[in-house]
This record gives C-alpha cells, sequence and structure tokens, in this order.
C-alpha cells in the first residue's frame, strides 16, 4: 500500500517494535515448554512469570490474579461464565444495551437459556443510566458486566462507582475494558472489580493474547478444562511468544500513561475540531468530558458511512462506521442505537481512534480531505439541500 | 470488507448521470433515510418516447450508488416498454454481481424505476397491496410473496438481502417462514410437475446450490466439489480433497449432493462424477 493512515486503533493496533522485539527469541530460540522440567523449559517458565508480573502492574492487580487467554471474547466469557457456576442458584445478569459483542451475544444467548438479563440503557450522550442498574440488583442477580469504557463511542463509565455498589452486597462484577486497560489508567485496588478483561492487539501487542484479572477471594472455574497451566485455571500450552508480546505491551502502555495520554488526546481534539468546524451538519456522538482520549465519533447527516469509508479508502485512511451497510445487517450500530442517535445520523457514523504512533501530519490530512469527500456524497444525496438544511 | 466488483467500484467512484433533471418527464423516489437507502430517479424522452437523459440522486453505500449508475446506463436510449422488461438482476448483473447482502440496492434501482414511469404516465402507485408484515421496513405479504416467487427465494436471509423484510426487530421471522412456504407449495401444485426452467437458469440455480448449501457441508469434512459441467439433465462433478479418496464418495453424491441438487433445484436432475 503507498500510503496507509491508520485512524481504526479500537479496532486493533500495529504491533510496537519493541514487542515484536521481545517476542523474536521465543519462536525458535526458548521453544522450550514451560511445564517442562528441564532447565531449557524453565527458562521460559520464568519468562512469562515476568510478562505477567507486567500486565498485572498495569493495572495494579497482584500477578497471580492475572490468568492469560487467547482474545478478549475469551476472557469475557470465562468471566461470565464463572460467575454463573459459582452461584447455580441465581438465575439473573445485569449488564448494558452497549457492550461489545462478546459480552451482548453471550447475554442474549443465556437469555435464551432461561436467565434473566436487566439490559441498563445510556443517554443521548452514552452516558449510563445507573439508577436503573441499582435498581435492577436484586438477590437473585450472579453477574453484574458493565464495559470500562465503549469502542465505539469512547464513552468511559463509572466503574469504581458501579464496583463499590455491587460489592455492598456481594455482587459478582465483571468489567470488559478491553478499550480502557493501556488508554486511561486502570486501576483494580481503587475500583474493587473481581474480573477484568483486556486485550493485547487493542494495546500494540499481537493478536491472540489477552488476560483475565480475577481478584483473589473470587469463586472461580475454568472456561477450558485441560492441563495444570495457569495454575489449572485455564487449560492448554501457552502461546508464549505472544504473552512476552503483551507483558512488554503492557510495560510501554504503562510508561505511556505515565507520561501522559497528552499527545493522542491533543491530536484527537484537533481533529475533532477540525471535522466540526469545517463540515456542517455533523453531530459528536458520547460524552465530551468522559471520553477515551484517542476516540472521537462523529456522525454525518445526509450521508452513509460505507460510502464515506470507502472514499476514505481511496486516500488510504483506515477508520470504521456504525452504519448498517458496513456490519451486513440493515440496521445501524447497537450502540448508537442504545444512545438515541436518530437512525437518519446514525446510517452516516464514522469513528476515527488514533494511537500514540499517529502524527500531526495524519490529523492534518484528514481534516483536509474529508470535507471534499462529505460534500461529494451529499451532492449526490437526494435529502441534502445545502449547508443549512435541517432534518426533518 | 464487501467484495465489490471492479465495476462496482468503478460505478462508485465515477457515478455517471449524478444530480437533478429539469422538466424531468417521469421521477421517481425510494427509500428513506431511516432505511439506509434512498433512490430519486429522474428521465426525460426524446420526441421518439425515448429516454433521451436520465439522472439520479442516492444516499447510500457504494453499492447503492453503483447500482443507481448502472440503472441509468441501462436506461439511456431505451422506450420506455424497454425500461419497463428491466429487472434488478439486469441492474447486478451490469456491475458482475453483488454481494447477496446488497441485492436489495438493485431492488431499490428497479422500484425507482417503476414509480418514475408511473409518475410519467400520470398514475400514482397503488398503495402496496396486503398486510404489513415486517412493521420495521414496512414491507408487505404480497411483496414478499412477490419477490420470493419472481427471485426463487429460499429463506428468510434470503428475503432479507433482497428486500430488508425481517432485517430488523426480527419478529416477523416466522411470518416470512410461512410465505416461504405458501409460495413454494403454490408453485408445486400451480404446475404439475418440477417448475419450468431455461438452460441457462438451471446452471445458475445448480452452481448457487453447490455454493451456497453441498460446499459449505462437504468442506467442513476437508473436501470439496467443482462443477465441470450441466448437460440437460446430468450435472457432472468433480470431487476434491478428502472426498476424492472417501471409500463413501459414492454415496456422498447421491445420497447427498443429488438429493440436495433434485430439492433446491429440479427434481430430474443425475449427478456423475468426472474422474481425472
Amino acid at each position: 500500500m503507498s500510503r496507509m493512515i491508520y485512524m481504526d486503533n479500537n479496532a486493533t493496533t500495529r504491533v510496537a517494535p519493541e514487542v515484536v522485539e521481545a517476542m523474536t527469541p521465543f519462536f525458535s530460540e526458548y521453544y522450550g515448554n514451560p511445564s517442562s522440567m528441564h532447565t531449557f523449559g524453565g527458562t521460559v517458565g520464568r519468562k512469562i512469570a515476568e510478562a505477567r508480573e507486567k500486565t498485572a502492574a498495569l493495572i495494579n492487580a497482584n500477578p497471580d490474579e492475572i490468568i492469560f487467554t487467547s482474545c478478549g471474547t475469551e476472557s469475557d466469557s470465562t468471566a461470565i461464565w464463572a460467575a454463573l457456576k459459582a452461584n447455580p442458584q441465581k438465575r439473573h445478569i445485569v449488564t448494558t444495551r452497549v457492550e461489545h459483542p462478546a459480552v451482548k451475544n453471550l447475554c442474549e444467548h443465556l437469555e435464551k437459556t432461561g436467565y434473566r438479563v436487566s439490559w441498563v440503557p445510556v443517554d443521548r450522550e452514552g452516558r449510563l443510566d445507573l439508577d436503573f442498574l441499582y435498581d435492577s440488583l436484586t438477590d437473585d442477580t450472579a453477574i453484574v458486566s458493565v464495559m470500562w469504557a465503549n469502542n465505539e463511542s469512547g464513552v468511559i463509565f463509572p466503574v469504581e462507582q458501579i464496583a463499590r455498589a455491587t460489592a455492598e452486597r456481594g455482587i459478582v462484577f465483571h468489567t470488559d475494558a478491553v478499550q480502557a486497560a493501556g488508554k486511561v489508567p486502570v486501576d483494580v485496588k481503587a475500583s474493587p472489580v473481581n474480573m477484568l478483561s483486556l486485550s493485547g492487539h487493542k494495546i500494540h501487542a499481537p493478536k491472540g493474547v489477552a488476560a483475565l484479572y480475577v481478584k483473589k477471594g473470587t469463586k472461580f472455574s475454568p472456561f477450558l478444562i485441560g492441563g495444570h497451566q495457569e495454575k489449572g485455571r485455564r487449560g492448554g500450552t501457552e502461546n508464549v511468544a505472544s504473552i512476552i508480546g503483551l507483558g512488554r505491551a503492557a510495560e510501554l502502555a504503562a510508561a505511556h500513561l505515565q507520561d501522559g495520554t497528552g499527545h493522542v488526546r491533543g491530536l484527537r481534539d484537533k481533529l475533532e475540531a477540525g471535522i466540526l468546524e469545517n463540515i456542517s451538519n455533523t453531530l459528536l456522538n458520547g460524552d465530551p468530558n468522559m471520553r477515551l482520549p484517542n476516540t472521537v465519533s462523529v456522525s454525518f447527516e445526509y450521508v452513509e458511512g460505507e460510502a464515506i469509508l470507502l472514499m476514505m479508502d481511496q486516500l488510504g485512511i483506515c477508520a470504521s462506521s456504525g452504519s448498517a451497510c458496513t456490519s451486513g445487517t440493515l440496521e445501524p450500530s447497537h450502540v448508537l442505537r442504545a444512545m438515541g442517535v436518530p437512525f437518519t445520523a446514525a446510517h452516516g457514523s464514522v469513528r476515527l481512534s488514533l494511537s500514540m504512533y499517529t502524527t500531526e501530519q495524519e490529523v492534518d490530512f484528514v481534516i483536509r480531505e474529508l470535507p471534499p469527500i462529505i460534500e461529494r456524497l451529499r451532492r449526490m444525496s437526494p435529502f441534502w439541500k445545502g449547508a443549512s438544511c435541517n432534518l426533518q | 470488507m464487501w467484495e465489490y466488483t471492479d465495476k462496482v467500484k468503478e460505478h462508485f467512484l465515477n457515478p455517471r448521470n449524478v444530480g437533478e433533471l429539469e422538466d424531468a418527464d417521469g421521477v421517481g423516489e425510494v427509500g428513506s433515510m431511516a432505511c439506509g437507502d434512498a433512490l430519486k430517479l429522474a428521465f426525460k424522452l426524446d420526441e421518439n418516447g425515448n429516454i433521451a437523459d436520465v439522472k439520479f440522486q442516492t444516499f447510500g453505500c457504494a453499492s447503492a450508488i453503483a447500482s443507481s449508475s448502472a440503472l441509468t446506463e441501462l436506461l439511456k436510449g431505451k422506450s420506455l416498454a424497454e425500461a419497463e422488461e428491466l429487472t434488478n438482476d439486469d441492474i447486478a448483473a451490469y456491475l458482475g454481481g453483488l454481494p447477496k447482502e446488497k441485492m436489495h440496492c438493485s431492488v431499490l434501482g428497479r422500484d425507482a424505476l417503476k414509480k418514475a414511469i408511473l409518475n410519467y404516465r400520470g398514475e400514482t402507485e397503488a398503495a402496496p397491496e396486503g398486510n404489513l408484515v415486517c412493521e420495521c421496513f414496512g414491507v408487505t405479504d404480497k411483496q414478499i410473496e412477490d419477490t420470493v416467487r419472481e427471485n426463487g427465494l429460499r429463506s428468510v436471509e434470503d428475503v432479507t438481502s433482497y428486500i430488508k423484510a425481517g432485517g430488523g426487530c426480527e419478529n416477523c421471522h416466522q411470518d416470512i417462514e410461512g410465505i416461504i412456504r405458501r409460495v413454494h407449495q403454490q408453485t408445486g401444485d400451480a404446475a404439475p410437475g418440477p417448475r419450468k426452467l431455461t438452460n441457462i437458469q438451471k446452471i445458475k440455480l445448480v452452481e448457487e446450490t453447490l455454493e451456497r448449501e453441498i460446499k459449505p457441508a462437504l468442506r467442513k469434512d476437508g473436501g470439496d466439489i467443482e462443477l465441470v459441467d450441466v448437460d440437460g439433465g446430468t450435472v457432472y462433478v468433480k470431487l476434491i480433497g478428502t472426498c476424492a479418496n472417501c471409500s463413501a464418495s459414492e454415496l456422498t453424491l447421491k445420497n447427498y449432493v443429488e438429493e440436495k441438487l433434485r430439492e433446491l433445484v429440479t427434481p430430474e436432475l443425475r449427478v456423475e462424477e468426472v474422474r481425472q
């Protein structure tokens, strides 16, 4: 590809060169099985222990509270099934309407098999209805699962508050922090959650590795039953190189959070302002004050998201959309609909998500190139009557 | 990412005949912003009653824009009678095919054309006949029935791909299934014996059935199948992968492949294996 401007970091990220470097020896040099008795395997085992320490440090956990898994979805499934098995008599789940499919589709599946699910709504700015959440809690509630930050809108949820409320009632609380970890401070001691999912490929580690934090004392049962790996909490030979990669990525992310996320936030703010100033009839999606520093979600009225993405793609700009046409379904994203974004605007939504690799030149390029694309598509649209037009 | 043909991409990036037409003879508007796609089509006739100029405006995805562009190209110079014969398949074929999930884009084009012709004749479109089945997209049982019959659709998913019905809350899926069953029973009753297929239709249907039904099933076991030829009632195929050496391949061929093709294409088919 000639030029590529990658602004789809909530989908996945570039593996950091430092991460690749850390991983490389673990393919054909240190290829031993960490479970083996010999020194060769034992060396690998020690390196995994280090990766576990680094991953734990990113969220202020103890290393033995970290279980390595294969993906965010596995972490989410493991957490929810573990809570249900720990409390077989409890048949109620509380989650939100805007969860990632990893949680949403599992809860829908459980709903069909006889569980009662309370779906907590969000307001127009994507903020959770906390009263609804608290009112939903009953003695029958087996688990509350609320994401730390939303992948589409970027809105950050008050996990600490929810964690305290659930802890008070002795209800298990799981949070999908796949989008939050590495982007905003995540501290499991300050926010006493029982379980937390995070994923490697969102923080510049490779795809195929993730972690589940399980607070000491939380009743747990494995999702994958097999060998004694991960202290019997997750069978299966360790994905050694990727686990080493996750450890290194967690270390880099922690340093990045220490130095401040000012760089990314500054570029995001510039990009957002540039889009809103230069393109009329554009709505910002999500609470502007409680958002991930790297995410901007906007809706362009009168045009459709897939068409926008493909025109951006022609210029090498990678982004994503909550439009119906991009998902293979006929309805726009469940997140935008839960937020009450009108269908008319939801179809024209575009999400740009930055990373520490994003440059100011790239942001300037998008600010320059996006307005003519929207203009061109609007001129094709039968609904567009000029910049002052209002939706009926 | 969608697998669009080069022709779709080309028409999306360089759409022909975009805009409004002053003093249009016929104008048709279909779809809405809520639905995710909408098309306004306008044409002008010359002194002989042929389409001299045609323009479109589209709100929608790449394939909706490309389908509109293709439609205008197809219409130029045609008489109204010829234009009326145009089907959504013609639009899709002009573009070298559309992903199944995007077939509704070509249907949108055909519907806009129908409306524009009615508008030219000073007729207003009768409200869609029948009872509302899909409330999300406002589709009636009559519309679903017609589409199922015209395109030989077999599943709710097919219906959704073509006219969106069932793509929203999914509450109407049972009703749609009922309509599909009814149509197929009727077509079975109406014509004694199998439905009459032209050679091209038969080959197309055999190909589709292989792709959609049979190949995925064989691939699960590490095998595959390739269509070699269709000659009259005989379908020649080649088994590949684990199927080729499987001792049960004869059974697979007769009990599964032949049965499936007979069920979904026409009962008089015979399947023969071609060996290298």
